[in-house]
């Protein structure tokens, strides 16, 4: 099943819609590339295999509809235009018919199967998280993220471990009530970008600190509840270096509208270079300031600055918490295991 | 179905003195009255959560935060959820079954018609305790109609109101729902078997049972949830060896079988609507029932769809998927008997006609993303989004609140003795359905490109469709004051209605005067 990603039934109901739209475009003239980027009338262009079954199976059960909307309502709506009163139909009596009751019974089932197949197969591959390359926790609190790359194992074993930082919205609160004009990615940038490796498999572990959350990026086809006390995992595979916007998907209170997910995939030579970079900024840190060993994984402040690829300034929202929360997090979260369900 | 009567259905000797005015209404057992009563409250509430979604629409008209602050309008959302769902469309139900059942099985009224007052006047203080709420400190719950914890564990004392709202609309689904499997079982005219009942009553029944079944399991849900809050019992603290998705597979078990408590008698009232209308017998009534059946019988065990990205193992999330597929099939074999009784039929388009295939069209575009969100893989990419929210109202609005629509126009006559303006009538529903479809069809594209639902502000490129979807909202909000028009000048005058004033209309309840005197069948009649 290969469908193009850019099938032309959308692209037909957005030139119905545009007409429909004549005062209400001024999000375009605002628009930078994280406009561009993003999909307005199908799913987001995808960005990993999960992410490209995702979108053709989407096709796939979107076109199975289409086919019998338009059969049912052509049989309607002949119905309704021959068979009126006003048009001198005589009503038929009949009542039940065992034949066709029987048919449009199997014929369905049969359809469902068809659909069911490929969608298993996307399944089972989701839920496999086993070998990855790299391995993040990601933990939500109220309202931001924060990142742990653990030690892991595969390919970029002992490359990133012990970097560490939280991920806040980085759109001003002037944007967010008017007085500011809103920039491109307004709501969908952090200070804080979550740095990923491109073509190798990264698995999420998700937790929490406070309430549910959910780990969300459109593209990368992944979507993980974050729930407080247990860790789930997810992983993805990116098929394109780039900036790939998503947002918390679980209702976590006031600022839930306010926590975005920001990756940027990276060729893994980079990756190297900017883990490089974070470590040494981060001993560093440690070396001036020695923490105890719970506190490690901190010190976001300190390290944020010294690298490009995270050179927005740091909020205060992202400096405030101090270095024992995500201590605090370890030990709430009554770990068990991410296989269970 | 013919009636014959030994003597007139009205019996207007009754010596003992009624109560009028508000004691009328208060002390009443009589199911005409309660059944009204039921419908008045359903329309006021319908009118409170209609104007919190219109306030919600408001804010998101534009990016950026203009009218309410973020935790008003989780509360508003949220809010908008409960009265929709608890007070609106489930109280219309009832009060449709009140009005409806002993009329169509030929019972002198409801089996147990002291306790269906009760049942009635607990609602009026369970909405009260959610209209207070907002004005408590903290405001109204805010963790979505769901009331998912740990974040309803957060809440102020709003969640409690909320929960003792719950509980007491709990108890009264319940006791209406007894009163209605007791009546449906045991107070048929002479003759009428179950499979000659008209399907209004048979989906009734089913769902009564399943009200029955699932609302002790929201009552066990939501007092975890007020004991985790107040007595530490931490069912659903981690930190205290308790699990907060526990609580989402207790919700969701009654959670889902409520989604079709809320649809099964819209099925029932349609059912009834179009054989009248396509003046011929509704095609495949034994299929209809089986399919009901199987449909509630479905229900219990799909509950998990709504819970796909808490991770839960692959085996798992497939049963769920497979099960939630299978439900296609009875509704799809629902959908096809209706278009087959249209189907050389001799129709007519009255305004009970019109929403009843507006009900087929609308819903069944409704139950296409239904099929859509089973698919595991995709419902992860669409779960919490706009998509979601799009689908639910495609079979809430259009689905549930359409056919209670039709049958309004379609009982109407009968409740109230006169015929209703039916250039007005057909203008509502011209209306309904276009505004309907500019407010909600523009939330597919904003889930499919990543709209998250439950968020009073957004990203730049969903601002197009979020301001058509706000101008359609309030044109459906405005349609509905044309709906109250209509009922209002219905009840003072206008053509008086025949007995039966539809050509093809079917049932007992067509061969009682027009309005029905106070009491019907007291005789049963007999049914050949
Ligand atoms: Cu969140």
């Amino acid at each position: 099943m290969n469908l193009p990603h850019h099938p032309r039934i959308p692209s037909a109901l957005a030139g119905i819609a545009s007409l429909l739209l004549p005062a209400a475009s001024f999000a375009q003239e605002a628009a930078g590339p994280a406009y561009q980027a993003a999909s307005k009338y199908n799913l987001q262009p995808p960005v990993s295999e999960i992410a490209s079954q995702i979108y053709d199976l989407h096709t796939l059960v979107l076109i199975f509809c289409a086919v019998i909307f338009v059969a049912v309502f052509s049989a309607m709506f002949y119905a309704i235009i021959y068979h009126r009163k006003s048009a001198g139909h005589e009503p038929a009596q009949f009542h039940e018919n065992t034949t066709v009751e029987i048919v449009w019974t199997v014929v369905p089932f049969v359809i469902l199967i068809l659909m069911a197949w490929p969608a298993t197969k996307t399944v089972i591959a989701m839920k496999d998280t086993s070998s990855p390359d790299l391995t993040i926790k990601a933990t939500g609190y109220q309202w931001q993220w924060g990142y742990d790359y653990l030690k892991g194992e595969g390919d970029l074993k002992d490359v990133a471990d012990g970097i560490a930082f939280y991920s806040a919205l980085a759109t001003s609160y002037e944007e967010r009530t008017n007085v500011k004009p809103k920039d491109a990615d307004y709501l969908l940038d952090v200070d804080n970008r979550l740095v990923v490796p491109v073509g190798k498999k990264v698995r999420i572990l998700t937790t929490a600190n406070d309430v549910l959350h959910a780990w969300w990026v459109p593209a990368l086809g992944v979507k993980q509840d974050a729930i407080p006390g247990f860790i789930r995992d997810t992983w993805f595979k990116a098929t394109a270096v780039g900036v790939y916007r998503g947002v918390c998907a679980e209702l976590c209170g006031k600022e839930h509208g306010f926590m975005p997910i920001v990756v940027e995939v990276k060729s893994v030579e980079d990756f190297r270079a900017w883990a490089a970079e974070r470590q040494k900024a981060r001993t560093a840190g440690a070396g001036a300031a020695p923490a105890p060993a719970a506190a490690a994984p901190a010190a976001p402040a300190a390290a944020a600055p010294a690298t490009p690829a995270v050179a927005a300034p740091v909020a205060p929202a992202a400096a405030a918490p101090a270095a024992d929360v995500p201590a605090r997090a370890a030990t709430s979260v009554a770990a068990r295991s991410a296989s269970g369900g | 179905m013919q009636a014959t009567h030994s003597h007139p259905a009205v019996h207007d000797h009754h010596a003992h003195a009624q109560p009028t005015g508000l004691m009328r209404w208060i002390t009443t057992t009589n199911h005409k009255d309660i059944g009204t009563m039921y419908l008045w409250f359903s329309f006021t509430m319908f009118l409170v959560g209609g104007i919190l979604a219109l306030a919600l629409r408001s804010e998101l008209f534009q990016p950026g935060l203009q009218l309410v602050e973020p935790e008003v309008f989780n509360q508003l959302t949220t809010m908008h959820g409960v009265i929709m769902v608890f007070g609106a469309i489930m109280p219309a139900f009832v009060g449709f079954a009140n009005w409806m059942i002993p009329l169509q099985i030929g019972a002198a009224d409801m089996a147990f018609a002291r306790m269906n007052n009760w049942s009635f006047w607990l609602l009026p203080p369970a909405a009260l305790l959610l209209v207070i709420s907002f004005f408590v400190p903290g405001g109204a719950a805010a963790g979505g109609w769901t009331l998912y914890p740990p974040l309803s564990v957060q809440m102020g004392p709003g969640m409690d109101l909320a929960i003792f709202a719950l509980h007491i609309l709990g108890a009264s689904s319940i006791m209406g729902s007894i009163n209605i499997v007791t009546t449906i079982l045991n107070m048929r005219a002479p003759g009428m078997t179950l499979m000659k009942m008209p399907l209004f009553c048979w989906t009734w029944l089913i769902t009564a049972y399943l009200l029955i079944a699932v609302m002790p399991v929201l009552a066990g849900a939501i007092t975890m949830i007020l004991t985790d809050r107040h007595f530490d019992t931490h069912f659903f603290n981690a930190a205290g060896g308790g699990d907060p998705v526990l609580f989402q597979h207790v919700f969701w078990f009654f959670g889902h079988p409520e989604v079709y408590i809320m649809i099964l008698p819209a099925f029932g009232i349609v059912s009834e609507i179009i054989p009248a209308f396509a003046r011929k017998p509704l095609f495949g009534y034994t299929s209809m029932v089986y399919a009901t059946s199987s449909i509630a019988i479905l229900s219990f065990i799909v509950w998990a769809h709504h819970m796909f990205t808490v991770g839960m193992p692959a085996t798992a999330q497939l049963f769920f998927m497979y099960a939630t597929m299978l439900i296609a099939v009875p509704t799809g074999v629902k959908v096809f008997n209706w278009v087959a009784t249209m189907w050389k039929g001799s129709m007519t388009f009255e305004t009970p006609m019109l929403f009843a295939c507006g009900f087929i069209f609308v819903f069944t575009m409704g139950g296409f993303t239904g099929l859509i969100l089973a698919i595991t893989p995709i419902d992860i990419q669409l779960h919490d989004t706009y998509f979601v929210v799009a689908h639910f109202h495609y079979v809430l609005v259009a689905g549930s609140l359409f056919a209670l629509f039709a049958g309004v126009y379609y009982w109407l006559p009968k409740w109230t003795g006169h015929m209703y303006n039916e250039t007005l009538g057909k203008a509502h529903f011209w209306l309904s359905v276009i505004f309907f479809n500019i407010t909600f069809f523009v939330q597919h594209f904003l889930g499919l490109a990543g709209m998250p639902r439950r968020v009073p502000d957004y990203a730049l490129q969903f601002a197009d469709f979020n301001m058509i979807s706000t101008i359609g909202a309030f044109g459906f909000g405005i349609t509905q004051l044309l709906f109250l028009y209509i009922v209002v000048s219905c009840i003072r005058g206008g053509e008086k209605a025949a007995d039966k004033p539809w050509e093809g209309a079917q049932g007992l309840e067509w061969t009682v005067p027009s309005p029905a005197p106070h009491h019907t069948f007291e005789t049963p009649p007999v049914v050949r």
